[in-house]
């Protein structure tokens, strides 16, 4: 029944971001390398031609560009008490599918964290002491630091194509950027591009009030853009379609636009769609891998590849998955604390306030993914986490990535959601309201962590992922602080309607609305093997010759969007692997 | 009766003196050479090869997925299909058995050792000019380098009596005269070798110099008419004019006509339809210099009388559609389906997305390219230093009225200026799209 292919030098599970970058690099060594992806082929045309890509209902609400649950999902539970149930309808987040991965349908939004949020237990018992982390709080610090991966953000930058304003270069300050990001060693690969009215009368209130507003940053081109694979792109029309959707004009940064079509034409690289990698194969000693079996969709049966090396480079929670069906590492257990895989599951927390203005126009259909202005005067270096009674930090900010009919129909909360009144509601308030929001951190908990369901299993017969998180009371009493100063900042822009959607201190996960795909740990990197699934170089701690890239390998989640750490940390990983580990295989760490 | 039988013998005895000099022909014109060859010399193989791709010689020679100049691919004549042959050393199917004095006559001069004349499909007219240096820097390289492969040459569908190939001689003599190159007047050195390859090798008229009712191309070289590269139809593209007037390359620079021809795409414009093929197969290869020469030679393209400089209109057309002014016909076509790469300016992005503003393809004398390339769509070639195959989508689903308008408004907006597109050219194209040989269909992307 099953089929034995060939042996590679490299298998690569999943063909995103990180699959592309491992992809890529060590096809530079002359290795021979297979990628598996579970989902389809995806290029800009035909599959994101235009106008086709843009349909709200098919994209926007259906998830086209999803995994399908039936495919594959996850069960989730709030505390170790509740049953687990699968999610058949994608909500509080979506998982990417095919080629690309979640860096087709992703907003481009891209930061690097801050230097603190690497070593942040260290900086906590430093600054304030260690008993100010909660005694359920399972942060710790990364094993590598700011500094050691400056180089590889701006490796990541520049294939990417990420506009910005510089806020430190070297230590020095500057002007029009975020003054409290990390040092970078130069200014972004592109200027920012232009912000719409929203974002200018934001940046005004928060410069009046003291705050320090700047452009976010990240990949959506200013200008035509060439990388250092010789990929290009061309800057972006504010179309407004981003998120959930592939970008139809090579304009927002992606596999596709920066690695893939250089990638593909190495004759020591192939990639196999429709391949879903079921297991990570073992030697009979235990030590390494020997390979991965697969399912081949086209073939309708089990595959077995063998190689040296395997890359699990899928999203967060089907690399977990994999680690934990294959014996990689030791599972998490959250009552006796042992164990990693699985260990210090993370999400984000936001909440955002909206007011409307009369006599105001913002033409919300003229947006793009990253398109706002952020001020990070709230964000994890500038909190007294010790004065303030909670441990995190998030960026405000005023976005306006698309004007959407279904889903971006904002209205004042005493309108009602259907009728005739809803329609002179629309007629009276559509691009005449804007918004300002926070995207906070969730710091790392005994009992949120990933494990195999025990009832429920994908048409493989492989139990799902179960998932279990909750709000902490430290993320909502920082929500309850966010959610001040934010009105503060609305209310000194005097809109005529304003009204707030925050957490209260009684909200419980709700995984049914949309609030963020950044999920992360659980194949959490660590000093010691007690301490991490994979070392410093995202290495399995068990089986050297296994790597395992992605946002799992976050200790805790930091307050921005996850790629440009994940897009880092994997360049990172695969420089050690083409200066040492392809030279003498074995333990990196 | 006797009259009658006079005028047969008379039409026979003619037919068979013109046969006779047919086939005889080859023996006056062409003399065999017996020049020795080292296809060993490893200095004439780089040389060979590097000519090999000037010619884009694995262009035609090769069928899509098959082994390199082994032939196959079809090339659609008004006659039937002639399918290009396997020019592979192979010494039963392909040219292994060739001595340098075969290759010579079979390259420059379309005659195959067993006497029978090449189709003109063959550019061996303009082989012509190729120096004896080339041709067995050539014969070295195909001979040492190309891989061998068995594989049958097809036989065309073109029909008897059409098929004989006897008659071709006379085409031969009539436009296929021997000749020797010779460099344009001046000169520059750098010119008289961008004239060399343009004429030869890289038998640029092959597509962009119009054809004539025998479908000879007007011109081999520069002439007193301009016909030479002034733009010419093939399978639906309009291979546009390359002369330095109005609707030709005035606009452009040397430099940016370089790059084009190295990249396949610069600040204006982008290849598509067979020009992307010929970037990809054959341009990238060659050197700066040479790619530089081309250019500066196309350059010196004399203008036709009148055709000088071309002088766009006002640009009325962005400020309108920047103030939400759709009023024009083609205009709310444009700004739904075009404006997302192309803009509302119609500059488009440097080498990403084409300008229309003053792109002369646009506003060529003929609008086929644009039409074709609107709804068919174009993609460019993936090259190792730019492997970003840019694509454009194709807009075939649009009516032909709406398509009809659009290419009448491109053609005329931005200061562009042009005779405007009825719906019979969208509905013709729309047949030959839909009729087309899959060998040059490009993606639809539907």
């Amino acid at each position: 029944m099953a089929r034995t292919d060939a042996k590679k030098d490299v298998v690569i599970v999943g063909l995103g971001w990180t699959g592309a970058i491992m992809g890529m690099e060590l096809a530079q060594e002359g290795l021979e390398i297979l990628a598996l992806e579970r989902g389809p082929n995806r290029e800009t045309v035909p599959e994101m031609r235009y106008p086709n890509m843009i349909d709200e209902l098919s994209q926007g609400e259906r998830h086209n560009m999803m995994l399908r649950p039936a495919q594959s999902t996850v069960t989730i539970r709030r505390n170790l008490n509740e049953t687990a149930l699968p999610m058949r309808k994608w909500g509080s987040f979506l998982l990417g599918n095919g080629v690309g991965g979640s860096g087709v349908h992703w907003n481009g939004q891209n930061w690097r964290p801050q230097p603190i949020e690497m070593q942040l237990r260290s900086h906590i018992r430093d600054t304030w002491g260690e008993e100010i982390i909660p005694e359920d709080m399972t942060i710790g610090d990364y094993p590598v630091t700011y500094d050691e991966l400056e180089p590889y953000f701006d490796r990541f930058e520049r294939v990417a194509g990420i506009t910005g304003a510089a806020g430190n270069i070297n230590g020095e300050v500057q002007e029009g950027g975020n003054p409290f990001e990390g040092w970078r060693s130069g200014d972004y690969p592109m200027p920012p591009l232009p912000v719409t009215y929203n974002g200018i009368k934001f940046a005004e209130a928060a410069r009046a009030m003291g705050y320090h507003p700047f452009l976010r940053p990240g990949g959506n081109a200013s200008t035509s853009y060439v990388n250092e694979y010789g990929m290009q792109m061309g800057a972006c029309n504010f179309c407004g379609f981003c998120e959930r959707y592939g970008c139809y004009q090579y304009s927002k940064s992606s596999p596709q636009t920066t690695i893939l079509a250089a990638l593909f034409r190495k004759p020591n690289f192939s990639y196999r769609t429709g391949a879903e990698v079921l297991r990570v194969e073992m030697a009979a000693d235990g030590q390494t891998a020997t390979g991965v079996t697969y399912f081949d969709e086209e073939a309708g049966e089990e595959v077995f590849q063998p190689a040296d090396i395997v890359i699990l480079a899928a999203y967060q929670i089907e690399n977990v998955r994999l680690m934990l069906l294959s014996g990689i590492g030791t599972p998490y257990d959250p009552v006796s604390g042992q164990g990693v895989t699985g260990k210090n599951y993370g999400y984000q927390i936001t909440g955002s306030t909206s007011m409307f203005f009369r006599d105001e126009h913002f033409n919300p259909f003229i947006g793009s993914g990253i398109n706002g202005v952020c001020i990070d005067d709230f964000g994890m270096s500038a909190n007294d986490f010790g004065a303030l009674g909670f441990i995190g930090g998030a960026y405000i900010s005023s976005a306006q990535t698309n004007g959407q009919p279904i889903r971006s129909m904002p209205l004042p909360q005493d309108t009602p959601a259907w009728g005739a009144e809803w329609k002179s509601g629309i007629a009276e308030w559509y691009g005449h309201q804007m918004s300002i929001g926070h995207h906070g951190s969730v710091m790392s908990y005994r009992g949120h962590y990933c494990d195999l369901d025990p009832t429920y299993r994908d048409r493989h017969g492989r139990p799902l992922m179960r998932i279990t998180f909750d709000w902490h009371p430290n993320e909502l009493r920082m929500n309850a602080y966010l959610k001040e100063k934010i009105e503060e900042i609305a209310r000194s822009m005097q809109p005529d309607v304003m009204q707030s959607s925050y957490k209260d201190y009684n909200s419980r996960y709700d995984v049914r609305p949309y609030q963020t795909t950044h999920n992360t740990g659980g194949t959490i990197m660590g000093a010691t093997p007690e301490t991490g699934a994979v070392n410093r170089y995202l290495q399995a701690w068990d089986k050297h010759n296994v790597f395992v890239t992605g946002a799992g390998a976050f200790v805790q989640n930091t307050q921005y969007n996850p790629t440009g750490l994940v897009g880092g940390l994997a360049y990172w990983a695969v420089d050690a692997i083409r200066r040492q580990y392809l030279r003498n295989p074995g333990p990196l760490a | 009766m006797r009259i009658a039988i006079y005028a047969l013998l008379a039409g026979a005895s003619a037919l068979a003196v013109g046969w006779g000099t047919a086939i005889s022909s080859q023996w006056w014109f062409a003399p065999k050479l017996t020049t020795e060859v080292d296809a060993s010399d490893p200095d004439l193989i780089a040389r060979g090869e590097y000519l090999a791709r000037a010619g884009d010689c694995v262009a035609c020679h090769t069928a899509p997925g098959g082994a390199p100049f082994a032939g196959g691919l079809g090339l659609q004549t008004p006659m039937g299909t002639i399918y290009a042959t396997n020019i592979t050393p192979d010494p039963e199917t392909g040219i292994g058995s060739y001595d340098y004095g075969d290759f010579e006559r079979a390259v420059r001069q379309g005659v195959r050792p067993d006497g029978a004349h090449l189709y003109p499909a063959m550019p061996y007219a303009s082989y012509r000019v190729v120096s004896d240096e080339d041709m067995q820097a050539l014969y070295a390289w195909f001979r040492s380098s190309v891989e061998p492969v068995r594989k049958e040459n097809q036989p065309t569908t073109i029909p008897w009596p059409a098929s004989l190939r006897w008659p071709l001689a006379w085409w031969n003599m009539l436009f296929s005269q021997p000749r020797d190159f010779t460099p344009p007047e001046g000169g520059d050195p750098v010119i008289a070798r961008g004239a060399y390859l343009v004429e030869g090798l890289a038998h640029c008229g092959a597509c962009h110099t119009p054809r004539g009712l025998a479908y000879e191309e007007k011109a081999l070289s520069e002439d007193a008419g301009g016909s030479f590269l002034s733009g010419s139809v093939l399978e639906g593209w309009y291979a546009k004019n390359l002369r330095n007037e109005d609707t030709g390359l005035v606009t452009w620079s040397e430099e940016e006509l370089a790059t084009f021809l190295k990249t396949a795409r610069n600040d204006r414009t982008a290849a598509f339809g067979s020009m992307s093929d010929v970037v990809e197969h054959s341009l990238q290869y060659l050197t700066d210099d040479d790619l530089t020469a081309i250019a500066r030679y196309l350059k010196s393209l004399k203008p036709r009388a009148g055709r000088e400089q071309w002088v766009p209109q006002e640009d009325v057309t962005t400020a309108a559609l920047r103030a939400g002014d759709f009023s024009a016909p083609g205009a709310l076509t444009y700004v739904e389906h075009c404006t997302a790469c192309h803009r509302l300016d119609g500059m488009g992005a440097p080498e990403v997305y084409p300008a229309l503003k003053g792109n002369s393809m646009v506003f060529a004398d003929d609008p086929s390219s644009l039409i074709q390339v609107t709804m068919a769509g174009g993609r460019m070639p993936d090259t190792p230093a730019h492997p970003m195959a840019f694509t454009m989508p194709g807009f075939a689903h649009l009516t032909n009225a709406d398509l009809a308008e659009l290419m009448t408004f491109i053609r005329n907006s931005w200061g562009n200026h042009a005779s405007s597109v009825a719906e019979a050219d969208i509905a013709r194209m729309r047949h030959e799209i839909a009729n087309k040989p899959t060998h040059y269909a490009p993606e639809a992307g539907q």
